[in-house]
């Protein structure tokens, strides 16, 4: 059976703006693809270790000294906006007034 | 006519050594086939003429010097728009990185500049690698040169489109799901896609971060070892690239598959896949037998669940991943009130059907009261993958199966149906979620003329195996694979 499951929830946690057609139209392929998906559940029983990547690497560090990194000017320079050095956004809390 | 642009990089790279042709020859072969055959396949998003003529250039002079020649020194390479190149726009296939310029080159690409490569362009792609079509791309399809009617596969399908088109010598995809083999499938080319960590994805932009891979795409098994070669090994800036030193892939290339155990997987021949397909790699199978392989068939009894594991773990880590597109330091910005308002507006905007779908599966399949039965389930299912490949891998060397179940597919055939078009990985996908080795090579052509590929998987770390096997089947079947498209060029 096709899985059911709030959009409206799942857009706002992902953060993305989506039109009534989108939303109907996720509605129902997700439905259908998560039904699929589902079949995940029919194997792999509870003793079964979960591999989160094929390379499990451990505390991956490189010795503790300083090495070129790219310029402030570099970090900024796809900046859709910024001033003084910084980057710009709209506001992000309420001032009060 | 055959031009040099159309020779193997191997044969390239002896011709520059003795100075049979210079590398601004060669560069102008590859910029003058892309002019005369790009407005109809569309491989490119970004052409890099001036760039690539002015490094063929020092390159020319240098080598008047009489300094050693790298193998890759001079060839014409293509780069798939998600490898980041340095000054050069990288758009992922996306509107929301439409005018992104990298500060910073991809390690692959870095290598390959050091040793003299001469880059032609970025190549068009489904977007941030999502497609097995590349009808995802914000910026319009590929057309397969053996079909311009048809779809070239993908996700990297301009880079496959453009070395079998001969736009190029070799490129350069990345592989998540089957991203470089299905393409090298569909286009009649060499596709590999190594193990897990054995080139570096510092600067390959993030889809999902445990299954991605750097791939190639050659004309010849040969050129594959050279490119990877060049590529492979560690890199300090991605901490999940191998220590192990890379192997000589080219010591045993020659060597034939006498007394080579040859696993058929016996349930890849089935329901779904295109009778000419299965006949054409069981042909092949038949051909390795007669060349002294030792033939039988192996069950992967946990395959048929990896394509629903695939497709709960690789949106999952695409969610997280492209968190980032926020509007805030790079890429778009829509307008909104507060900060918040403009991320929803932009990420709205800036993404494309297909990326919004599987940022929400992904979201959801993460999301609280899902995440076990879904994600955690999954990455059970993963560890059952890898050890099915293990028994496998305790009585053969290398698995044999189609790449992808059918050949090139009509342009908007399956747009409109996302689970159809993710059966197309159904053979590919498990090696990336084992993070083995394996190589699409082609093994003939279907009814219609289109190129088949055939998959060859070997356990983590033996790509010399792979090239062996690929190699001898290659000098075998001696397939003449020349898109039609050129016909008149």
């Amino acid at each position: 059976m096709p899985v059911e499951i709030d959009i409206d929830h799942v857009a706002l946690l992902a953060r993305i703006d989506l039109t009534v057609e989108e939303r109907a139209q996720l509605r129902t392929q997700l439905g259908a693809i998560l039904e699929h998906a589902a079949k995940v559940g029919e194997v792999a029983a509870a003793d079964v270790t979960p591999t989160a990547t094929p390379n499990p690497a451990v505390n991956v560090l490189r010795d503790d000294v300083p090495e070129p990194s790219i310029t402030h000017d570099a970090a900024m320079q796809n900046a859709p906006a910024q001033a003084g050095g910084r980057f710009m956004v709209p506001k992000i809390a309420e001032t009060g007034s | 006519m055959t031009e040099l642009c159309d020779r193997s990089g191997t044969d390239l790279s002896a011709g520059l050594a003795s100075g049979e042709f210079t590398a601004v020859d060669l560069a102008e072969s590859s910029l003058a086939r892309v002019e005369a055959v790009d407005d109809r396949v569309g491989a490119f998003l970004t052409k890099t003429p001036q760039i690539a003529l002015e490094r063929a250039d020092e390159l020319d002079v240098y080598l008047s010097t009489g300094a050693p020649k790298p193998d890759v020194a001079g060839i014409p390479i293509a780069l798939k728009d998600v490898l980041t190149t340095n000054g050069i726009r990288t758009t992922c296939g996306s509107k929301i990185l439409e005018t992104y310029v990298p500060p910073y080159d991809c390690t692959a690409w870095t290598r390959l500049s050091g040793a003299g490569s001469v880059l032609i362009g970025k190549t068009n792609c489904d977007e941030f690698a999502m497609g097995s079509s590349n009808e995802n791309s914000a910026y319009g399809p590929v057309h397969n040169p053996w079909d311009l009617d048809t779809v070239p596969g993908g996700s990297s399908g301009g880079s496959a489109a453009a070395v079998a088109a001969g736009e190029v010598v070799w490129a350069l995809g990345t592989d998540t799901g089957g991203s470089v083999r299905q393409p090298a499938a569909l286009t009649g080319v060499v596709g590999l896609k190594p193990t897990y960590g054995r080139i570096s994805r510092y600067g390959l932009i993030a889809f999902a971060s445990s299954l991605d891979t750097v791939g190639t795409f050659t004309r010849s098994v040969r050129d594959a070892a050279v490119l990877l070669t060049a590529i492979a090994g560690r890199d300090h800036r991605d901490a999940t690239s191998l220590a192990a030193e890379p192997g000589d892939y080219l010591a045993g290339i020659d060597a034939g598959v006498r007394g080579l155990r040859v696993g058929v997987i016996r349930d890849a021949f089935g329901e779904g896949v295109q009778p000419d397909v299965a006949a054409s790699v069981r042909a092949a199978v038949d051909r390795l037998a007669t060349l002294g392989a030792e033939v039988s068939e192996v069950d992967l009894p946990h395959a048929e669940y990896a394509l629903s594991a695939y497709y709960l773990i690789a949106p999952s880590e695409a969610s997280s991943n492209l968190a980032r597109y926020d509007g805030v330091r790079y890429g778009l910005r829509e307008d909104g009130d507060d900060s918040i308002a403009m991320m929803f507006a932009t990420r709205g905007a800036g993404f494309g059907p297909e990326v919004k779908r599987r940022i929400m599966l992904g979201t959801y399949a993460l999301s609280a009261g899902y995440y076990e039965a879904y994600y955690g389930q999954a990455q059970k299912v993963r560890t059952l993958i890898i050890q099915d490949y293990a028994s496998a891998f305790a009585g053969v060397d290398v698995l044999v199966a189609p790449t992808s179940p059918t050949t090139a597919f009509r342009i908007g055939e399956k747009a409109d149906d996302p689970m159809a078009m993710y059966l197309n990985d159904i053979f590919t996908i498990p090696a990336n979620l084992a993070g083995v080795p394996a190589i699409s090579v082609p093994c003939g052509l279907d009814s219609a003329g289109l190129p088949i590929g055939l998959q060859l998987t070997a356990p983590a770390l033996d790509e010399a195996t792979l090239f062996r096997a690929a190699a001898a089947l290659e000098s075998d079947l001696g397939l003449e694979l020349r898109p039609p498209l050129l016909a008149g060029v």
